[in-house]
């Protein structure tokens, strides 16, 4: 059972990542989907 | 009745038939003296799906040389309405500017949302969520009929490892993802449908949040637990003649037998391949919908079937039609792969006795080993004879 418990710990971590990374990556949908001239960040 | 007042009755009737407000015909329809407005022949067509007249208005798109200084109200339009701007998109007839950078940007009106949220909100859900119930329907009629289905002469105390723990991690990493995204989708889904009526809109938009956050990104998760069980159970997962043995017994579900298996019976077998191709398509699409517009694949693949198969599937897609398609296929392939994984859940735990234990402590009965995978315990059995592991 413990490993089943560190399998759903490790997708929590992964879904916590997920979205960092992505960010790093400039794979954002406002990076994708607008120019930086009316970006907000 | 007297003659005067019949009379009178007379008189008041012809004086209504024939008095001109009554009588005259309807004029025409002269639409450029409303400026090109919709006339009610147009509204009464539309009503009845035909095709209304809408050329006689296509060229009122504005006049940019009509353009009030722009020290005076509206100077900054251009000469141009919002009907006219509007009227100008509908018929292409207009220079269209934005600061949307995505490949749909120039799709302002696209009519076939339309048609796929009656798909969505009809036959999907419909569909869909009866087969899931009725599924679970029929499995609980199952076990009432069949019971569990228990280790012939009781366990031999003895356990054999079935197993690996980065096997089990695997396991539950792609099981316990796809739950939360299996869930997560079904309020994604139909939480318009059944959950606003019963919480309301404001306690649903926390929950519809959460579970897009959800939704979003535990899919990682999900793509990294299919990619380990694949490598790891692919050799075994390889059909042969056994199988087709395995099956007409009917894996002894029904006839109480045992056919010969090794690590994984035909049953598990098809399971694996449905979860590895429905997997794939599944990611696929939903990659698609998490890259609005970036990673577009139904024309393509449209394509490719009309070309071997010698279907007539439509190739030229709008962006947005693209995404509509992935949905659909997205949740199309998502509540087939619920119904396989609800099967491998009843038979993996309630439905069959010592099943469980394979992926929760990885040690299983040698006895139920034998009686449904007795030529992998065979070949356990030989390569510790030999100073191996399984």
């Amino acid at each position: 059972m413990k490993v089943m418990i560190s399998a759903f710990v490790a997708a929590l971590v992964i879904a916590f990542a997920a979205p960092l990374v992505l960010d790093q990556f400039g794979w954002s949908s406002a990076a994708q989907t607008s120019s930086e001239s009316v970006r907000l960040d | 009745m007297n003659g005067k007042t019949f009379g009178a009755a007379v008189l008041v009737l012809a004086t209504l038939l024939f008095n001109p407000v009554w009588a005259q015909d309807v004029p025409e329809s002269d639409r450029m003296s409303g400026g090109g407005g919709q006339t009610l022949e147009d509204i009464m067509a539309r009503q009845e799906k035909q095709k209304a007249d809408g050329e006689s208005r296509s060229k009122e798109t504005g006049n940019p040389a009509n353009a009030a200084p722009i020290n005076e109200p509206l100077g900054t339009r251009g000469g141009r309405s919002d009907a006219d701007v509007w009227r100008g998109v509908r018929y292409d007839d207009i220079d269209i500017e934005t600061q949307v950078r995505n490949p749909a940007a120039d799709v302002l009106i696209q009519d076939g949302g339309v048609r796929w949220y009656q798909l969505r909100e009809g036959p999907v859900i419909t569909y869909g969520g009866g087969a899931i119930l009725g599924f679970i329907a029929l499995l609980v009629v199952f076990y009432l009929v069949r019971g569990r289905i228990k280790i012939e002469g009781g366990p031999a105390g003895t356990t054999i490892e079935r197993f690996k723990a980065v096997e089990r991690f695997g396991h539950w990493l792609l099981a316990g993802s796809f739950i939360a995204l299996g869930l997560t989708g079904l309020i994604t889904l139909m939480g318009r449908s059944f959950l606003i009526p019963v919480m309301g809109a404001d306690a649903f938009a926390t929950l519809a949040a959460g579970s897009k956050w959800i939704h979003n990104n535990v899919a990682w998760a999900f793509m990294l637990g299919l990619v380990m069980t694949f490598v790891m159970w692919v050799a075994h997962n390889i059909p042969n003649k056994l199988d087709w043995q395995w099956l007409k017994a009917g894996g002894g579900i029904f006839t109480k037998s045992h056919p010969s298996a090794k690590k994984f019976n035909a049953g598990q077998k098809i399971i694996f391949w449905t979860v590895m191709v429905l997997g794939v398509s599944v990611s696929l699409s939903g990659l698609s919908l998490l890259f609005p517009f970036q990673m577009p694949m139904f024309a393509d693949t449209f394509g490719i079937m009309n070309s071997v198969l010698g279907t007539s599937f439509p190739t030229d897609l709008a962006p947005h039609e693209e995404m509509q398609y992935a949905n659909l296929w997205h949740s199309i392939v998502a509540f087939v792969m619920m119904l396989a994984i609800i099967a491998h859940i009843y038979i993996g735990s309630v439905g069959m006795e010592g099943a469980f234990d394979a992926m929760g402590n990885g040690q299983v009965d040698v006895e139920w080993a034998r009686q449904h995978h007795d030529l992998w315990v065979a070949e356990v059995e030989a390569k510790q004879g030999k100073g191996g592991s399984s």
